[in-house]
C-alpha cells in the first residue's frame, strides 16, 4: 500500500473540515442570537420612550405624583406606579425574606437527605404555579379572608397582592439562600460544634454569617421577581394608581398599568402606546439593576471560598 | 496553673444551659414550621381551587367555547390555542436553545465574546415576562407585521424561555463526564461527533426536563400575551399559525375579571384544566426522562 | 494507682478511660473494641497507616462522631467517672470541656478576634471577654503577631498562624482536654515547629491527644504513643518504648517504617 494519500482522501478531508466548520458557525450564530435578544428588547423599549419624552418631559415623569394619561387632563408621573411596584414588593419581602431563610436553614442544616429530596420538589412546584392561579387565590380567598379581621380591607388591596406573591418567591429565596449554605465548608460547622456549640448556634453564628452575601443576593433577586410579578398583582392589587401607604388600599403597579392599557385600544402612535414603553422601561432598569446587583453580591461570595 | 476541681460531666444543668438548649428545640421548629408554610399554601390555594372549580368541571366545559352566558361557556378555544402555543414555542425555542447550549459548552473559546453572551443569558433569564411582551408588541405584530397571531405569541415567548432552556441544557451538557469525551475524541471522532454521538445522548434526559419545565412556564405565562394581543373572547378552534388566539390563562383571567360568581367559578374550572395540562406534561417528563435513562 | 498495660502513669489519675470502645460506620467495624487510657497532663499520640482508625477513635472523645449520621459507638469513655455516652449527657457540654482542633485550619470568616471570643459569648462566660482573648492568644503563641490587628479577618494569617488561631480558640472555652486531629498536616515545616512548640507548653494545663501519621513528630512531642492498626488498637505505652522497643511484630514494622 502506498504511503501517499490520494485525492480521494484529500476531498473527503477537506469536506469534513468544512461540514465542521459550518456546524460551528450556526451554533455560534444560535449562541449569539441571545444578545440579539437583548438589544431587541432594549431597542424595542428605547424607541417609543424617546418617542414618550418628546411629549413629557422627564421632570413630570419623575415628579408629578399623579399617573392619569387617559383622562382628559393627563398626568404622566410615574411615582404612583413605582411605589406600587415596590409596596407590594416590599410587603412579599416581608413574608417571603424570612420564611425562605428559615426553610433554607431548615434543608441545609437540619433536614436529613430524604425529607429535603421529598420537600424541594414540593416547593419547585409553588414557584411552577402559573401567576394567574395566584391572582384567583388572593381575590376568593386572601383577600375575603382579610376582610373578615380587618373589614375596612378594598375588594382590591396591595396586602393581598404582597401575601401571595411573598407566597410565590419563597422558592427563589430558599433555593438560592440553600444553595449558599450548603456552599459553607463543612470544615466550620465542626469546628463550631468542637467549641461546644449547639445546632442552633452552629447555624445562625457560623453558617448564616459565612453565607450572607449568598442569602443577600437570593433577596434582591427574590425581589425582583415581586417587582416584574404582572397578574397576580393586577388581579389583587386593582388598577388604581394610588400614591399611598396603606396596604389595604387599592394600588396599580407598574406591570398592572401595562397589562390595562395593553387590554384597551391602545393604537400605535398615540401617547398611551408610548406610556406602554416608557413604564415597560422603567420596570426593565429596575429589575435589571437588582439583577445585576443580586449577580455582583454572589460574585463575591464565591471568591469567598475560592 | 492551679488544680482544677473535676467537675463531673451533665451533674448540673445551668439555667443558662437549659435556656440555651429549649432555644435550640424552639428554632429547629420554628426552621420546620417556616418550611411547611410554603407547602401548606400550596395545599390551601389547590384545595380552594378544587372546591370552586369541581363543580364545574364536566366535558361540556371542554366543548364549549367562550360564552357571555357563564353556563353555556367553556375553555375548548383556549384550551386549543395553549396547544397549538405550547407545540409551536417547543419547535422554536428548543433547537435554537440547545445549539446555544452545545456552542457555550463544547465549541466557545473562553474570552470575552463568551462571556458576554453567558452574562446575557443569565440577565435575560431575569427579565420580567412582561417586558419580553413589550419586544413581541413592538417586533412581531408591529414592526414584522404577524398581527396578532398565534405566531407573534410562539415567538415572544419562545424568546422567554430560551435563557431557561439555555442555562438547563448546559447543565446537563456539563454533567457528562470529560473521560467520555477524551475517550471519543482519542479515536480520531471530529468535535461535532463527539457531540452528536456522545455528549448529546447522554445529556438528553437533562435537556428535556429543564425544556419540558421552561414550556410549563409557557404555558401557564399570561402577561406577555396580552401584550402580544392574545384576547378573552375568541369563539373558535385555531387552524393556522397565523390565526388569532386565547389561551387558557387568559380565559381564566378574563373569567376572574367579572363580577359575577358563575364566572369565578368557570375560572377555577379553567384552573383545573390548566393545571391538569401542566400535570400532564410534567409526568411526559418523567416518563420520557426515564425512558432514556433506560435506554442508555 | 493507675496503670495501662501494666505501665506506670506516674500518679497521675486518668483524663479519659475507654472501654469496649467501637465505632461502626453502616457496616465497617472502623475502631474495634478499644480499651485506652489518656493520663492528665500529659501528651498522647495516635499513631497507625491511614484508615486505620486513629481520627475516628479521636472524635469518641468529644463525641463528634454524633454529627456523622450514620455512625454507631459502643462501649464507654469515663471522664471524672462519667460516661461520655449515658444517656442524659448532652454533647455539647462534652465538646466544651474536650475541645478540638482540625486538621485543616477552619477559622471562622470573622475577625481575628471574633474567632477567639466565639466560644466564651457564645457559652456566656463571665469575665472580662478582651483579658480571655488576649491570655488564649498568648497562650496559643500568637499574641505577639496579631495583638496589633485583632480585626483584621483571620483568613488574612497564614496557614501556621490559622491554626495556632484555632488553637487559641480552642482555649478560650477553657477546655481540660485538647484533642488534635493531625493539626500540623496542612503546615509547613517550620509553622510545623511552632506548632510543636506550643504543644509542648500547653502540657503543663491540658491533656492533649493528638493524631499524627508522622512518626517523628508522635516521637518528638508526646509522652505516650498509641499504635492502631486497622481498627485496632495494637500496642500502647510509653512512647520511648514504642519507638525503641515494641513488643509488637506490626508496631514495630511500622515504626521503622516498613509498612504504612
Amino acid at each position: 500500500m502506498s504511503s501517499t494519500v490520494g485525492p480521494g482522501v484529500l476531498a473527503a478531508k477537506r469536506s469534513r473540515r468544512l461540514k465542521e466548520g459550518a456546524i460551528a458557525s450556526v451554533l455560534f450564530a444560535c449562541a449569539a442570537a441571545s444578545t440579539l435578544v437583548t438589544v431587541g428588547v432594549v431597542a424595542a423599549l428605547l424607541g417609543e420612550t424617546i418617542g414618550f419624552f418628546r411629549e413629557v418631559s422627564l421632570v413630570e415623569f419623575l415628579t408629578s405624583t399623579r399617573w392619569e394619561p387617559m383622562f382628559r387632563d393627563r398626568h404622566f408621573g410615574v411615582l404612583p406606579l413605582l411605589s406600587g411596584s415596590f409596596l407590594i414588593a416590599a410587603g412579599a419581602g416581608v413574608i417571603a425574606l424570612p420564611l425562605g431563610l428559615l426553610t433554607a436553614i431548615f434543608l441545609s442544616e437540619y433536614a436529613g437527605p430524604r425529607l429535603r429530596r421529598t420537600l424541594k420538589p414540593v416547593l419547585e412546584v409553588l414557584a411552577g404555579v402559573p401567576t394567574v392561579i395566584y391572582g384567583y387565590f388572593a381575590l376568593t380567598f386572601i383577600t375575603p379572608l382579610l376582610r373578615v379581621f380587618l373589614p375596612e380591607t378594598e375588594i382590591f388591596n396591595a396586602a393581598a397582592a404582597s401575601i401571595v406573591v411573598g407566597v410565590m418567591i419563597i422558592p427563589t429565596v430558599s433555593s438560592l439562600s440553600e444553595d449558599a449554605l450548603r456552599a459553607v465548608p463543612d470544615s466550620l460547622r465542626e469546628g463550631a460544634y468542637g467549641l461546644g456549640a449547639t445546632k442552633l448556634e452552629v447555624s445562625t453564628r457560623v453558617v448564616v454569617p459565612a453565607a450572607l452575601s449568598g442569602i443577600i443576593a437570593s433577596f434582591i433577586l427574590g425581589l425582583s421577581r415581586a417587582v416584574g410579578e404582572t397578574m397576580a398583582v393586577t388581579i389583587a392589587a386593582g388598577n388604581l394608581p394610588n400614591l399611598t401607604l396603606n396596604p389595604l388600599e387599592s394600588m396599580q403597579t407598574m406591570t398592572a398599568y401595562i397589562v390595562q392599557a395593553s387590554l384597551g385600544d391602545t393604537p400605535q402612535g398615540t401617547i398611551v402606546y408610548r406610556t406602554l414603553f416608557a413604564v415597560g422601561m422603567t420596570l426593565f432598569l429596575a429589575t435589571l439593576a437588582m439583577n445585576i446587583l443580586s449577580q455582583w453580591v454572589l460574585a463575591k461570595f464565591r471568591e469567598e471560598y475560592r | 496553673m492551679s488544680e482544677r476541681t473535676p467537675v463531673p460531666i451533665g451533674t448540673a444543668e445551668s439555667a443558662f444551659d437549659r435556656r440555651r438548649r429549649l432555644f435550640g428545640v424552639m428554632f429547629a421548629w420554628l426552621c420546620g414550621a417556616a418550611t411547611l408554610v410554603g407547602v401548606a399554601a400550596l395545599v390551601v390555594l389547590l384545595v380552594d381551587v378544587l372546591i370552586d372549580g369541581l363543580p364545574r368541571l364536566d366535558v361540556q366545559l371542554l366543548t364549549s367555547f367562550a360564552s357571555r352566558f357563564p353556563e353555556r361557556a367553556g375553555v375548548r378555544a383556549a384550551l386549543a390555542g395553549s396547544i397549538w402555543l405550547l407545540v409551536l414555542t417547543a419547535v422554536i425555542s428548543f433547537p435554537v436553545s440547545v445549539a446555544a447550549a452545545i456552542y457555550l459548552e463544547e465549541y466557545a473559546p473562553k474570552g470575552w465574546i463568551t462571556k458576554v453572551i453567558q452574562t446575557n443569558i443569565a440577565n435575560l433569564a431575569g427579565v420580567p415576562s412582561i417586558v419580553y411582551g413589550i419586544l413581541g408588541l413592538a417586533l412581531f405584530v408591529r414592526a414584522m407585521g404577524l398581527d396578532r397571531s398565534i405566531l407573534s405569541g410562539a415567538l415572544t415567548l419562545s424568546l422567554l424561555v430560551m435563557p431557561v432552556i439555555i442555562m438547563a441544557s448546559q447543565e446537563a451538557i456539563r454533567a457528562v463526564p470529560p473521560t467520555i469525551r477524551e475517550a471519543a475524541y482519542g479515536l480520531g471522532a471530529t468535535r461535532w461527533q463527539v457531540v452528536s454521538y456522545q455528549v448529546l445522548p447522554m445529556a438528553f434526559p437533562g435537556i428535556l426536563t429543564g425544556t419540558i419545565l421552561a414550556l410549563s412556564r409557557a404555558v401557564g405565562e399570561t402577561a406577555p400575551l396580552i401584550l402580544v394581543g392574545a384576547v378573552g373572547f375568541v369563539a373558535f378552534t385555531p387552524r393556522g399559525i397565523m390565526d388569532q388566539f386565547t389561551v387558557l390563562p387568559l380565559q381564566i383571567y378574563s373569567w376572574i375579571s367579572r363580577p359575577q360568581d358563575e364566572f369565578r367559578e368557570l375560572a377555577a374550572a379553567g384552573i383545573i384544566v390548566l393545571l391538569l395540562l401542566l400535570l400532564t406534561m410534567n409526568a411526559a417528563a418523567i416518563i420520557l426522562r426515564n425512558r432514556a435513562l433506560a435506554r442508555r | 494507682m493507675a496503670t495501662v498495660y501494666g505501665i506506670d502513669l506516674g500518679g497521675r489519675g486518668p483524663a479519659l478511660q475507654a472501654r469496649g470502645l467501637s465505632v461502626y460506620y453502616g457496616e465497617k467495624h472502623a475502631v474495634q473494641n478499644v480499651d485506652l487510657e489518656i493520663p492528665a497532663n500529659q501528651v498522647v499520640a495516635l499513631i497507625g497507616p491511614s484508615g486505620c482508625g486513629k481520627s475516628t477513635l479521636l472524635r469518641c472523645f468529644n463525641r463528634m462522631n454524633d454529627l456523622v449520621k450514620t455512625a454507631r459507638v459502643d462501649g464507654t469513655v469515663d471522664f471524672h467517672g462519667q460516661n461520655l455516652y449515658a444517656s442524659g449527657i448532652d454533647p455539647v457540654e462534652v465538646r466544651r470541656r474536650i475541645g478540638m482542633v482540625f486538621q485543616k485550619p477552619n477559622p471562622f470568616p470573622k475577625s481575628i478576634y471574633d474567632n477567639v471570643a466565639f466560644g466564651p459569648r457564645m457559652n456566656g462566660l463571665d469575665g472580662d471577654l478582651d483579658a480571655t482573648v488576649e491570655e488564649s492568644l498568648r497562650r496559643a503563641a500568637l499574641w505577639d503577631e496579631v495583638s496589633d490587628r485583632l480585626d483584621d479577618s483571620a483568613y488574612a494569617l497564614s496557614g501556621g498562624q490559622q491554626q495556632r488561631l484555632c488553637i487559641a480558640r480552642t482555649l478560650a472555652v477553657k477546655p481540660e482536654i485538647v484533642l488534635m486531629d493531625e493539626p500540623a498536616s496542612a503546615l509547613d515545616p517550620i509553622a510545623t515547629q511552632r506548632i510543636e512548640e506550643l504543644i509542648y507548653e500547653l502540657k503543663r494545663d491540658y491533656t492533649i491527644v493528638i493524631v499524627t501519621h508522622n512518626m517523628q513528630q508522635a516521637a518528638r512531642i508526646s509522652d505516650y504513643t498509641a499504635f492502631l492498626y486497622m481498627g485496632q488498637l495494637i500496642e500502647y505505652g510509653p512512647t520511648e518504648t514504642i519507638f525503641t522497643n515494641p513488643r509488637e511484630k506490626r508496631t514495630e514494622d511500622y515504626v521503622t517504617g516498613r509498612f504504612g
